[in-house]
């Protein structure tokens, strides 16, 4: 009865996302409406800031950037069944990692050897900071949720101390590192095109977008082509199976919550060693957080994530230009349209299934009889 | 066959309730509880079917089948958790609708959950009348419902301090404070679901002392067990489920264990099984005074011991719930003992040197578990992963660190021709072959290791007898080529059909042994009933262990 029911998987995966985005849109026009402006002038001034403009498109896959790492960590945790509620203080620390290899040795390696490092060592800090949380499950049985969450203001504490202390640029009163050296830069993707002749607007998009698209197919390859993903996605869907079958479930879930880190760690990357170029307070914004909507609404899977990142990519970049175009749409305006496509996603994630699966049934096989009211009195 | 028995039954029974209504002092009780014709599915899984009960007032009715049998879903049904599909319910006399747990309160019936549903932090008194304070007031409501208390307190012999914080209870106590929780809704018909499972043999005495005063205060009992000794201490009436059917009514007086038992596991044609004299090899496990404490500390395995040859085939009979599946668990590495030992080949383990099913593995144990959805298969995964599921060498079974596809399919299809697993579509998900076929695929995984020992539990359950057929006959051939096999298995034709040796468990040891020429269904029933390990004066053959 409480099962969901039977969708065909076009429709599950393909439909059902849309109609929850269109809800959304649909309560958003509305809000709209009522504070007086035109829901389909807002639309389009959402489109066209997030695609159409000069630039925009490079915004959009900037923070589409940020949104598929996140969301990433949280759909490999999530396949054994693990909530990582704490992407954005792995984030955060990724950032401290990347901050002080590049410190420390930004003036002596060549671009070559650095920014490898410096990845590796936000995904490392990345990872230890989600390990910690997985050990504490695992053996302690500190439930995964609390631990991450009280993680990310850990996180935030260490990050301000560190910032507003030791790791300052001398001399300087803003809570930050010194700049680092161009070796310590990911190149911008405008001035890779413009190298090659290309035209492109200038825009933070950079080279952290591609390796984003590299650690998607790194993921689906872990999850679903190897040996450790299989253990992974075993723990999650059966535990009994796991037990039987001999998989070490704590060893799996410390090692889950590592690369669920270290991938939250990356997003990093993007921000310090792409537009930064120094570790910052507060850079995270919210990202680890939305990551979770990200992962929920691009079903765990790489190529749902990158189009859910696009997706939100579009409502950051577009509604910033809503707040620019509109004086009565402001930036709270367009976090309650962000608020409804989680809603709409993710808390009533199946609530078209039902109707859907019902209209479908009718469509589909008119001859046969849907039964619609369960027997429900004896 | 089955089902003229019952009917037998049935019609012996209603005609003496009858007449038990005319004897009783002229004057006619009806029926406490009146089922008729239930039926209630969960998916395809038909949990009740067409179940008619008859409960007379003030009487202690049993109802005994091993789990799965349906007992809990007619019980919740009656309770109001779940509501049949189909037939009609009529308390005292009266037809009666029960749509919710309210309704079934305020029809007087109340039930103890196998598992208390009491708030651990609060007193005695306040678990008593939560939900049912009547007053705004806590002071007030608490100062009548201490009189109240008081009053059933005494009246029932059920002596309990109403101040007491409840965790601080011995479990015997907490589940007189379930009692009393019904009573003080104004229950007179009392359901206890597996009343016993958590009580030590002591509180279970002092239990069945309160039901019988309880009985005598004209309370109606209904008893739900999977323990013939409990049925046959306490109960008048008595009434037998088994796969989702009632399969007898009888007078408990009339009845007896071996009897119930037989009735419990049921009779099934006997399948043709070539079955020819084992020739037994080098022992391959040897079980020395194994014992298991669950968490609970309720000893689940005592001093079990055994020995197991190459080339035979060793059954384990016994009422579910006696310690098999925990023998299983134990001998699989999955848990680990508590005390004693058990050797495979050179290999020693027990609590000191404890192991994990890889390592098992990997020494040649294979493991058909007793339950497939819950352990032997991942639902989700496509048949091609679930064949995998605990390959535990990264050169073996085209397992390496990198799972392809192409070769996980190809290795699937084979093991899906050599066992005619249907549809034979290795990307198919698990959950959708029938059980039959779901079962053929751990069958399938687990003797394509060619293991020295195996582990099979339940292998028929569930399956269709086409099935059941073809997986004696691979049971039988993997025997011949020599490897050691453990059945456990609560359908006794089963046990008989395929074991050399059998041996019977209760409560968690090993009660008797039988060559398998000298068993017979009686014999079995009574050993499985715990029965010939305590009257073994007459039968020294049997019970030799203990």
């Amino acid at each position: 009865m409480s099962a969901p029911q039977d969708l065909p998987r076009w429709a599950d995966i393909g439909l059902i996302p849309l109609l929850n985005v269109f809800a959304a849109l649909l309560v958003s026009g509305i809000v709209v409406a009522i504070i007086g402006e035109n829901p389909f002038d807002a639309m389009m001034v959402m489109l066209k800031g997030a695609f159409i403009y000069k630039g925009s498109l490079g915004y959009t896959l900037y923070y589409a950037t940020n949104f598929i790492f996140t969301g990433l960590a949280v759909a490999v945790a999530f396949h054994a069944l693990l909530f990582n509620i704490g992407g954005e203080g792995q984030a955060y620390l990724g950032g401290l990692g990347a901050g002080i290899v590049c410190l420390l040795f930004d003036s002596m390696l060549p671009a070559l050897i650095m920014v490898p490092l410096a990845i590796l060592a936000s995904a490392g800090f990345g990872a230890i900071w989600g390990a910690i949380p997985g050990y504490l499950q695992a053996k302690r049985g500190s439930h995964i949720v609390i631990t991450t969450i009280m993680f990310n203001f850990l996180a935030a504490s260490i990050m301000v101390w560190l910032l507003a202390g030791s790791l300052k640029a001398p001399g300087q009163m803003s809570p930050e590192t010194r700049s680092f050296t161009r070796s310590a830069e990911l190149p911008f993707i405008h001035d890779i095109a413009n190298s090659i002749g290309l035209e492109m607007a200038r825009s933070p998009l950079n080279l952290s977008f591609v390796i984003a698209l590299l650690a998607c197919v790194g993921v689906w390859v872990l999850i679903w082509r190897s040996r450790l993903g299989y253990a992974i996605r075993t723990t999650g869907h059966s535990a009994g199976a796991a037990e039987y079958a001999g998989i070490p479930v704590s060893r799996v879930i410390i090692i889950t919550m590592a690369i669920s880190g270290g991938l939250a760690g990356m997003m990093a990357i993007n921000e310090i060693l792409g537009v930064q170029h120094r570790t910052i307070l507060g850079f995270t914004s919210g990202y680890g957080f939305t990551g979770i909507a990200v992962a929920l609404m691009g079903r765990n899977h790489p190529i749902g994530i990158v189009l859910a990142s696009l997706l939100f990519g579009a409502l950051y970049q577009g509604g910033a230009e809503l707040d620019f175009e509109f004086s009565t749409i402001n930036r709270e305006m367009v976090l309650l349209i962000q608020g409804l496509i989680i809603l709409f996603s993710g808390g009533l994630a199946y609530m078209f299934n039902r109707p859907l699966a019902r209209l479908l049934g009718l469509w589909l096989n008119p001859g046969k009889n849907i039964p619609t009211t369960g027997a429900e009195n004896g | 066959m089955r089902v003229a028995h019952t009917k037998v039954n049935v019609a012996r029974n209603s005609e003496m309730a009858h007449s038990s209504i005319i004897s009783s002092g002229g004057e006619t009780l009806p029926l406490a509880i009146e089922l008729l014709n239930i039926n209630k599915s969960f998916g395809d899984v038909r949990a009740n079917r067409d179940i008619s009960l008859e409960v007379k007032s003030g009487h202690i009715h049993g109802i005994i089948g091993e789990n799965g049998a349906g007992k809990s879903t007619l019980v919740s049904i009656l309770y109001g958790f779940y509501s049949a599909d189909s037939g009609s319910i009529k308390i005292n006399g009266q037809d009666t609708p029960i749509r919710s747990t309210a309704d079934a309160i305020s029809n007087g019936i109340g039930m103890v959950h196998q598992h208390f549903m009491l708030v651990p932090n609060f007193t005695v008194l306040e678990n008593v009348m939560l939900g049912h304070e009547g007053s705004l007031s806590i002071e007030m409501a608490s100062i009548v419902a201490r009189a109240e208390l008081q009053k059933l307190s005494d009246n029932f012999g059920l002596a309990v301090d109403p101040d007491m914080i409840v965790e601080n209870l011995p479990v015997g106590l907490q589940q007189r404070v379930e009692i009393l929780k019904v009573l003080f809704r104004g229950g007179r018909i009392l359901i206890l679901d597996e009343p016993t499972g958590v009580l030590t043999p002591q509180e279970t005495e002092q239990l069945f002392d309160i039901l019988r005063g309880l009985r005598s205060e004209g309370v109606t009992v209904l008893l739900i067990t999977h323990k013939l000794k409990e049925i046959m201490a306490i109960t008048d009436d008595v009434s037998v489920m088994r796969g989702g059917q009632m399969v007898a009514h009888q007078q408990t007086k009339t009845t007896s264990p071996a009897e119930l038992a037989q009735l419990m596991v049921g009779r099934k044609v006997l399948l043709e099984v070539d079955h020819t004299p084992a020739q037994p090899g080098v022992t391959v496990l040897t079980v020395k005074q194994l014992s298991l404490i669950g968490i609970d500390g309720v000893a689940l395995l005592s001093d079990v011991s055994l020995n197991l040859n190459a080339g035979e085939i060793v059954g384990i009979a016994g009422v579910s719930g006696n310690g098999q599946s925990e023998l299983l668990d134990v001998l699989s590495g999955i848990t680990t003992p508590t005390q004693g030992e058990f050797c495979i080949g050179q290999i020693r383990i027990s609590a000191d040197q404890p192991s994990n099913p890889s390592k098992l593995r990997d020494i040649g144990v294979a493991h058909v578990p007793e339950d497939r959805h819950k352990r032997g298969i991942v639902l989700p995964f496509s048949a091609a992963e679930s064949m995998v599921l605990g390959c535990s060498k990264p050169d073996k079974e085209n397992v390496g660190w990198w799972l392809s596809p192409a070769k996980l399919d190809a290795g699937c299809l084979s093991l899906m021709h050599d066992f005619d697993i249907r549809p034979p579509d290795p990307r198919l998900a698990s959950a959708n072959f029938s059980g039959g076929n779901q079962q053929k695929i751990v069958l399938a995984r687990e003797i394509s290791t060619e293991p020295k020992l195996l582990l099979v539990g339940q292998p028929t359950r569930g399956v269709d007898i086409g099935a059941i057929e073809f997986i004696y006959k691979q049971l039988i051939m993997l025997r011949n080529a020599g490897c050691a096999i453990l059945l456990v298995s609560v359908e006794l034709e089963e046990i008989m059909s395929l074991s050399d040796r059998i041996l019977v468990m209760n409560n968690g040891r090993i009660v008797g042994e039988l060559a398998r020429d000298d068993a017979d269904e009686k014999q079995l029933g009574l050993m499985m009933a715990g029965i010939a390990a305590y009257e073994s004066s007459d039968k020294p053959e049997l019970g030799a262990k203990h």
